[in-house]
């Protein structure tokens, strides 16, 4: 049973509301379902509140079909509706389904935009901040080490954890919609010390040293050690945010990696016995050479095709750096007539890509640099897209899939050849 | 002859995620599933490419399998299921997420984990189960009985 203090036991007899009370019921059962003996607080939530698409507003029609059923309903999981105030927590919203003004060239409709905006205003309205990106950490929320958070997004979860040294499980929309409220959430997982060891060892045995090799090693391990924490040494170097955004998206993608250590780079890991507490050491994995090609071809197994008429950067959504070297790389160039340059970020970030004249740069080529989504969420591509080629481990792991076209991985600098020629020429050096 | 036929193949206890009590059809994979990008919600399909179960309908089934995977999409993918009508009626899982407890809860159905024999090894594909999540017991028939 979990155990409630008494602040907690008057928000669920409703003296902070119903809509508190409707949270703290839902959070009470999640808390026993994990066996959580007791709760944490956090000031630190990110979701995908509230919004919905037309049929489940439809399915909700007589309780009034609008945010507050869908809220009340679906997030909060309550069988009555229930006046839904101003969130209590510093709350955030994670990416959404299109781009606010580029809806159209991303084949929305009208009627998909108008529930779009509408949902976006209500969003607003609950004082819920509108970071529409994966990568929160860029947008304006970056938590501190130690401090209790209940995010989704899995890329943006790993991250917090192994980079940060912030404490969060991979929760869920209903789990974060109602911590927006009763600023609880389940004291288990990722928010105990014991749960943050180590389990397995990756020997790094080749030079690990750009943001394309990171992404690689990050889709081994995540392989390799599935949904445990590995412990990572040997030739890792040039750690930066976005190597690590890179490699902890691919590891969350191929395994469901949700913290990593990296002996000497990452904060709870100073040393190989800190990184596992203690704990039994289970397998070792070696990456090498033989590892490392093995990796590249599983990534670039779904392409046969040599014509590419997509390229899609920004998974996770591009920080300001990576804008920066893809409006360098395609300055002067154009975007080929038979292939399509979709960059995607989150709208802090577009704002000073357009101050610094990226935005500008890549219009200019072809391209298009969009905000809030990327194509997975959206399932959005350009009409027709058979070849994709993309940048991200991650990526390259959903999208092909998802929709049923052949996909590319490789360097930055190979994608964006790729769209000013029609032609993939990535290799493996 | 009845009696006979009536007789669990065998009982199984664990621990309540989610109270109730179901029973059905056991569908078993001991493969990890994931939910946003990984089901199809609106016919309670699995749609991963290379996952056992692809193309395979939950839908009214006891879904037993090892664990969640993948995107923190998973609870709200799953509670689409019951909105659609496609939810399984049951879920016997051995390792806790923070997704599987999540989508557990919100689905609604009897769940249970932590079982003192591997459901995997113990329930086949259409074997007949009742999950009462309440007293946290499974019980396994080879068929449905009289």
């Amino acid at each position: 049973m979990v155990e409630l203090t008494d602040a907690e036991r008057a928000m669920l007899d409703g003296d902070a509301g119903a809509a508190t009370q409707k949270a703290m019921e839902l959070l009470v059962r999640y808390a026993e379902a994990l066996g959580a003996e007791r709760f944490v607080e956090t000031n630190n939530v990110a979701g995908v509140p509230g919004s919905a698409p037309p049929w489940v507003k439809q399915y909700y029609a007589q309780d009034g079909g609008d945010y507050r059923a869908v809220f009340s309903r679906f997030d909060l999981d309550s069988d009555e509706v229930v006046d839904v105030p101003r969130m209590n927590a510093f709350s955030c919203h994670l990416q959404g389904g299109m781009d606010p003004s580029l809806w159209r060239e991303q084949g929305m409709s009208e009627d998909a935009f108008a529930n779009f905006q509408s949902d976006e205003s209500d969003v607003a309205a609950h004082g819920i901040q509108i970071l529409k990106t994966c990568t929160p950490y860029l947008a304006g929320n970056v938590p501190v080490m130690g401090e209790h958070c209940a995010w989704m997004e899995s890329s943006a979860v790993v991250f917090a954890n192994s980079v940060i040294g912030a404490r969060t499980n991979c929760e869920g929309r209903e789990s974060t919609s109602a911590a927006m409220l009763a600023k609880r959430i389940p004291d288990w997982g990722f928010h105990t010390d014991d749960f943050r060891r180590g389990h397995h060892s990756v020997d790094v045995q080749v030079p690990v040293d750009s943001i394309f090799e990171w992404g690689m090693l990050g889709y081994f391990v995540g392989d390799a050690v599935q949904d445990t924490i590995p412990v990572i040494t040997g030739s890792v170097s040039d750690a930066s945010l976005i190597r690590h955004k890179h490699f902890g998206a691919a590891a969350a993608s191929s395994g469901g990696v949700e913290m990593y250590h990296m002996v000497g780079i990452t904060p709870e890991a100073p040393s190989v016995e800190a990184a596992f507490g203690g704990a039994a050491r289970g397998e070792r994995f070696v990456y090498d050479a033989s590892a490392r090609k093995r990796i590249y071809e599983s990534l670039n197994s779904v392409g046969t095709s040599d014509d590419v008429d997509y390229v899609m950067l920004g998974c996770p959504h591009y920080s300001i750096e990576q804008i920066a070297q893809a409006a360098a790389l395609i300055e002067g160039r154009k975007v080929h007539t038979n292939s399509a340059l979709w960059v995607f970020t989150s709208r802090a970030v577009k704002a000073t890509a357009d101050a610094n004249g990226y935005t500008k740069i890549l219009r200019d080529a072809g391209a298009y640099l969009m905000t809030d989504t990327c194509s997975a969420i959206s399932q959005a591509v350009p009409e027709g897209t058979k070849v994709a080629a993309l940048d991200s481990a991650k990526q390259v792991h959903y999208l092909p899939a998802m929709m049923k076209i052949e996909g590319w991985y490789g360097t930055t600098a190979e994608c964006i050849d790729a769209a000013c020629t029609g032609k993939w020429r990535g290799k493996l050096s | 002859m009845s009696e006979v036929m009536d007789k669990p193949r065998a009982v199984i206890r664990g621990r309540k995620v989610v109270g109730g009590v179901a029973e059905g059809e056991a569908l078993v994979t001991r493969e990890t599933i994931s939910g946003w990008g990984g089901v199809h919600a609106m016919t309670g399909t699995i749609i991963e490419s290379r996952h056992e179960l692809k193309d395979q309908s939950f839908a009214g089934k006891i879904l037993v399998f090892p664990g969640a995977k993948g995107s923190s999409g998973w609870s709200a993918t799953f509670h689409l299921t019951r909105l659609a009508g496609t939810a399984p009626k049951a879920m016997i899982f051995n390792i806790m997420t923070t997704k599987a407890a999540l989508g557990a809860v919100v689905m609604r159905i009897p769940t249970i984990t932590d079982c003192d024999q591997d459901p995997l090894d113990v329930i086949r594909t259409g074997d007949w189960v009742r999950v009462d999540g309440d007293e946290g017991t499974i019980t396994v028939w080879s068929a449905k009985p009289d």
